[in-house]
């Protein structure tokens, strides 16, 4: 259904080497407005480097990605343009420690966007108080816990009104009991319709958040489904064996 | 004016009392470097013992040296021992006692730290070989200690030759006294030998330090990793 | 051995002066190190083109000198280019001269210690490569720097002494005057070192005490 939305970000033959070693091979994919695309596939097949390349954080050898029809890979590319419609969250968390919570969320918006600091707070109490933390808002980031930190992650990013936001295997540093909430989270921003790029190793919730699964195997699409069909009748050989993996 | 000036360095024998000069600079240079990395050795591994009396009495003799100047303790040895003794020395000697006694207190924090960032099971897998106290020292510790020591005394080496330049302060007749007195001699003639004796010694500092600080920046990258 | 203690009170003024004109030049020297420092740590930090290869150049000049020349130059020798400082100035410009490479290494130190993680997620908000700098790089740098800076100020501190040799009349030359006066050798060497150690030890203590804090007060993440 989501698929009858116009394209907003369009990977077409994407290429990326280290060197002489392909790591991304002719990546072709559409993600639609609204749509929540989760990637899988073993550790090191290349996911965590294709959404650092849909980031500009990483270059490319080959191939274009475009947003809103627009190609990244022009010379004359704004990346810091780009990167406010771009949300990313990390593995680490990385608030920056010299700042309260509130210093981090305000920065991109008041330093890049220019915009008003009242009207930013307004909307980062709103962004804190969803995940729970407003309470928080003036501690340090080392006052925190891993979960509550990668919440204010995503609230940082938020901020900026992406079009669209990357998740890079945003529970992977957490302790498990901590995942469940910030799980949570990214599942109230799908129902909300925000698009969303996320890489992750929870089975269970790529089923309940995506409306498309990716899978990669290295470095290129093995195959892209939807999660009921991936997970119950996987098409390819490798999502057969990379499925047995997470099964007892 | 400029560009006939630098013919100063070439009149008569000019260029050949400048590098006269400098080789006093450098004998001050050696003998200090080589008399320091003795007795820091020595300085050093009486600061690994387990003495606490020793190892305040070290520290204090460290720290002296790091917070009085260097020209300080210079004036103070020229000026001041020798009064009080009643003696007569040469700058050249006071300057070669205060740099080794600084190189060895400095010395002595390089090998120490050296010997106790050798991890303790090779200590304790000596011994358990029934190496003796030298022995242990001699063939286990020393070998290791010495390139992790090597890039901070090259560094300290640069530093002590830097420092040499302030022996003109206590009339020792150096490469900047040389200099000194040749631009006092010909200020007629080239009005210009300040710049270019003063140009010419600050080069000559440089070539000497230069290939010391790339060589223990090469080996601390290399020993490092 | 006694000392003339009428001695050394008439002459505390003489350094008592002296020790305010050390202060002096050395606060203003440092703090144009310290400015000359984080440019060049920048400017090595984004990799400038052109600026860069400069700047390696300057730090290596300025690192594998002795601070004598470097002053005897400014104050000699550029007379003759029609470039005539005073003492002062020049004691200035020497000592930041010296001290801009150090504060360099420094600095470039703490910014090569902010992680490359820390630097994505500022990137990933937009921010441009000077609000990265500004805003994440140099407060976390500093905190990590704080202990060679302050070990640089005790360094750049000292190197002071020489200020002398290039006329001005600073604790050394003040003692050189005076022993050459009245023979009043001990007295005068006595007060020089009791100067410099009244400059110098609270310095020194404090940098101890802070190195020790800022190991401990490390930002959690």
């Amino acid at each position: 259904m989501k698929g009858n939305n116009k394209v907003l970000l369009e990977i077409v033959g994407l290429r990326k080497t280290y060197g002489a070693r392909p790591v991304l091979d002719d990546i072709n994919l559409s993600i639609h407005k609204g749509e929540v695309v989760v990637v899988l596939g073993s550790s090191g097949c290349g996911k965590s480097t294709l959404l650092r390349c849909l980031n500009g954080l990483e270059s490319i050898q080959g191939g274009d990605i475009k947003l809103s029809g627009k190609s990244l890979t022009d010379k004359n590319v704004n990346w810091q343009e780009v990167r406010q419609q771009i949300g990313m969250v990390f593995q680490n968390y990385d608030l920056f420690p010299h700042m309260t919570v509130m210093e981090n969320i305000l920065l991109g918006p008041s330093k890049v966007q220019k915009r008003a600091e009242k009207e930013v707070m307004e909307q980062a109490s709103q962004l804190l108080d969803r995940v729970g933390l407003l309470n928080r808002k003036d501690d340090y980031p080392r006052q925190l816990s891993g979960g509550q930190k990668q919440r204010i992650a995503i609230v940082r990013a938020l901020c900026m009104n992406p079009e669209i936001m990357l998740f890079d295997e945003v529970t992977a540093a957490l302790d498990p009991e901590m995942v469940r909430e910030v799980l949570d989270v990214i599942l109230g921003l799908a129902k909300q319709g925000m698009t969303m790029v996320i890489v992750t190793h929870e089975m269970g919730f790529a089923k309940a958040v995506a409306d498309c699964i990716v899978f990669i195997d290295a470095g290129k699409i093995c195959e892209i489904a939807e999660p009921d069909e991936f997970f119950s009748n996987p098409k390819t050989e490798r999502a057969r064996q990379f499925l047995n993996i997470f099964q007892y | 004016m400029l560009s006939s000036g630098i013919n100063v360095l070439f009149e008569g024998s000019n260029m050949q009392r400048l590098l006269g000069g400098l080789l006093i600079t450098a004998q001050i240079a050696f003998i200090s470097i080589i008399i320091s990395s003795l007795l820091g050795i020595v300085v050093g591994l009486m600061m690994t013992l387990k003495s606490r009396v020793l190892q305040f009495v070290f520290r204090f003799y460290l720290e002296a040296f790091r917070i009085i100047p260097i020209l300080v303790w210079l004036f103070f040895v020229y000026f001041g021992v020798t009064n009080m003794l009643d003696i007569h020395l040469d700058g050249e000697i006071v300057a070669v006692v205060v740099f080794s006694l600084w190189g060895a207190a400095e010395m002595g924090d390089i090998v120490r730290g050296a010997l106790e960032s050798l991890p303790k099971h090779q200590m304790e897998s000596g011994k358990a070989l029934g190496l003796s106290f030298w022995q242990l020292y001699r063939f286990v510790l020393i070998p290791q200690a010495v390139r992790r020591m090597l890039p901070g005394a090259i560094n300290l080496s640069t530093r002590m030759v830097k420092t040499t330049s302030l022996v003109v302060m206590i009339g020792v007749i150096d490469v900047v006294k040389v200099g000194q007195q040749i631009i006092e001699r010909s200020i007629i003639d080239f009005p210009a030998a300040s710049f270019w004796i003063y140009g010419l010694i600050f080069i000559l500092y440089f070539i000497i330090c230069y290939p010391l600080s790339i060589l223990s920046k090469k080996m601390e990258m290399k020993w490092e990793s | 051995m006694s000392m003339n203690w009428e001695f050394i009170m008439s002459a505390l003024p003489l350094y008592e002066k002296a020790a305010w004109l050390t202060l002096k030049l050395a606060f203003l020297g440092i703090l144009a190190s310290l400015g000359i420092g984080l440019l060049c740590s920048i400017v090595l930090y984004q990799r400038t083109k052109g600026l860069e290869r400069l700047v390696r150049v300057y730090i290596e000049l300025s690192r594998n000198t002795p601070l004598l020349i470097q002053l005897f130059f400014l104050y000699y020798g550029l007379t003759k280019l029609g470039i005539t400082l005073s003492e002062q100035t020049c004691a200035i410009i020497g000592l930041a001269f010296l001290g801009g490479s150090y504060m360099a290494e420094a600095f470039r130190g703490g910014i090569e210690s902010v992680s490359k993680s820390q630097i994505e997620s500022g990137i990933s908000i937009g921010l441009s490569k000077l609000q990265l700098v500004r805003y994440v790089i140099l407060p976390q740098a500093f905190a990590v720097t704080l202990p060679s800076l302050g070990a640089n100020c005790i360094f750049l501190l000292k190197e002071t002494s020489i200020f002398g040799a290039i006329a001005i009349a600073d604790l050394m030359h003040v003692t050189q005057d005076l022993i050459g006066m009245y023979y009043q050798t001990f007295e005068t060497l006595f007060m020089l070192v009791v100067a410099y150690l009244i400059i110098l030890l609270p310095l020194s203590l404090f940098l101890t005490w802070l190195e020790r804090k800022v190991r401990y007060a490390e930002f959690g993440n």
